[in-house]
């Protein structure tokens, strides 16, 4: 079970030379199995966010719960796509799927099935022994989600994971994600910075309001996951009741500056 | 095969400046390529290859010594805040100490057999090595790390797996420049103290006003110098694989 669940969370970053508050009485609440996109202006804590979820940033107040537990460090089964895919350059492609095995202890013989397995799903058999340096964005995009796989994750956290790619590899992904989650049903919290991907991949769709961020709106999108859902009426309709809430949080003019204090 | 190909080309590049500039010069001070490599080769089995090989492990055991101890050390200091609040300070303030005129010290300590001179380059090398370390722990991607840590990484299989990867090829670097200083070094405290070594053959062919002698000399340290070298780049080769992509 990876119902997830922000009560309240405030982060403050300690700046170089001030105190960074990214994010305030942000609450949050994502059912076991749901998929959710989270969406909300540049620099408003998204990334913040999800790190808090991973276990990598503590919150300064309020709690984050995963499965019930509250998170005070990595989980064992909940796997991290960042914005930069994360992959380490000097490992090979199947080091990198295998590495979250080799890291929680697992015997080789297991990692070199589990991460095959994982490999083969999403088309990068081929590839073990290159290093990510020789792979295009998309396939370096495919190798952190192989990763992810590998570990049997029953939460994804996903970091703008296909922001670096062109649009049609970008679509290419965004039906493998789909399909990925359609097989397996994990819980799955993607931010990103598209109203069509967030529209596409989030059953529900959370706008942040600028920094300090907090949950301004929750967007219901009962569609998601339809066969041929991209071309209908109601997914435009879900684009453009995004687009207008969006522009009311100001993600479209200049950054707001609040939320950032003298220390 | 290239790579042979442009030792030779840069090798009959220096003998022809060479000659052209003994020629220009006219002192028996320094002579031409032709006597040297004449007494390079009628040496090089009695004098030169022992020499070279008394030189060449002082310079390894200091190098091997040097990055045993500042890679490591460097590497911590780097990833720890709170280590290299201390330790910073302390490494800018003797870092800049031209470690050499310890040399003195050492050879009243430690005699003037291997020891000193063992000791000082490795004091030099390691202090290079340790703050190219430092600085290449500071400047590890972010993402890199917190990858590794959200796989639920201890702090040990974070050095293992992100921070000693990504350091290597700047610690090779290091030890490429490090061997420049190194032989220096060595060719410096043999000169000073001891009666063995390439520093002390060439200061004692000098001494005999054994001119082609000194440059035979000469020869045998520069080859010490592109062996080490070349054996770095096959090392750094091996181990640091990734770097090649896409060259
Ligand atoms: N390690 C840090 N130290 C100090 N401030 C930070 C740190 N990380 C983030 N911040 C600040 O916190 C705020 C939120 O950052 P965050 O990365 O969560 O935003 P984001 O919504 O993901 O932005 P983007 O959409 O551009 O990726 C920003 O103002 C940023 O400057
Ligand atoms: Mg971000």
């Amino acid at each position: 079970m990876a119902t997830v669940d922000a009560c309240e969370v405030e982060v403050v970053y300690e700046g170089v030379d001030r105190l960074v508050r990214a994010l305030e009485a942000c609450s949050l609440t994502v059912e076991d199995g749901e998929p959710v996109a989270i969406i909300g202006p540049s620099g408003c804590g998204k990334s913040t966010l999800l790190l808090a979820m991973a276990g990598l940033v503590r919150p300064t107040d309020g709690d984050v719960l995963v499965g019930g537990e509250t998170v005070s460090g990595p989980r064992l089964r909940t796997a991290l796509i960042l914005q930069d895919f994360g992959l380490l350059p000097w490992k090979t492609v199947f080091h990198n799927a295998a590495l979250g095995l080799e890291v929680r202890g697992v015997s080789p013989a297991q990692r070199a099935e589990r991460a095959g397995a994982a490999l083969e799903r999403v088309g990068l058999t081929d590839f073990c022994g290159a290093y990510p340096g020789e792979l295009s964005g998309g396939m370096r995009q495919r190798l952190a989600l192989a990763r992810a796989l590998a570990l049997d994750a029953d939460l994804l956290l996903m970091d703008e994971p296909l922001s670096a790619l062109d649009a049609l590899t970008r679509e290419d992904l965004q039906g493998l994600l789909l399909d990925i989650w359609r097989q397996r049903q994990h819980t799955a919290i993607l931010v990103t910075h598209s109203i069509e991907e967030a529209v596409f991949l989030g059953r529900r769709v959370v706008v942040l309001t600028p920094r300090p961020g907090r949950v301004a709106a929750i967007v219901e999108n009962p569609g998601m996951g339809a066969e041929g859902y991209r071309s209908t009426p109601e997914f435009y309709e879900r684009c453009d009741q995004l687009r207008r809430l969006l522009a009311a949080e100001g993600a479209f003019g200049e950054t707001a500056l609040t939320g950032v204090e003298a220390s | 095969m290239r790579r042979l190909l442009g030792y030779l080309g840069a090798i009959v590049a220096l003998l022809v400046g060479w000659w052209l500039l003994s020629v220009a010069v006219g002192s028996p001070a320094l002579p031409g390529p032709a006597p040297a490599i004449s007494d390079f080769v009628r040496l090089w089995g009695s004098d030169l290859m022992p020499q070279l090989f008394e030189s060449g492990w002082r310079v390894v055991a200091s190098m091997t010594i040097g990055v045993a101890l500042g890679a490591p050390l460097g590497l911590l200091i780097g990833r720890s805040p709170r280590l290299d609040a201390v330790a910073a300070p302390l490494v800018f303030l003797t870092y800049p100490i031209p470690k050499i005129v310890f040399l003195p010290v050492l050879l009243v300590l430690l005699g003037i057999g291997n020891a000193p001179k063992i000791a000082l380059i490795t004091i030099i090398v390691l202090f290079q090595i340790l703050v190219t370390a430092r600085d290449a722990a500071r400047g590890i991607p972010v993402a890199s790390v917190l990858s590794v840590r959200s796989l639920g990484a201890t702090r040990g299989q974070v050095f293992r797996h992100v921070v000693v990867p990504a350091a290597l090829p700047d610690i090779f670097t290091a030890l490429r420049i490090g061997t420049g200083t190194a032989i220096a070094v060595l060719f410096f405290s043999e000169t000073v103290a001891g009666t063995s070594g390439l520093g002390y053959y060439i200061l004692d062919a000098w001494g005999r006003i054994a001119y082609s002698e000194m440059f035979a000399g000469i020869i045998a340290m520069a080859l010490l110098g592109v062996v080490l070298y070349e054996l770095l780049e096959m090392a750094e080769a091996r181990v640091c694989r990734w770097t090649r992509v896409g060259r």
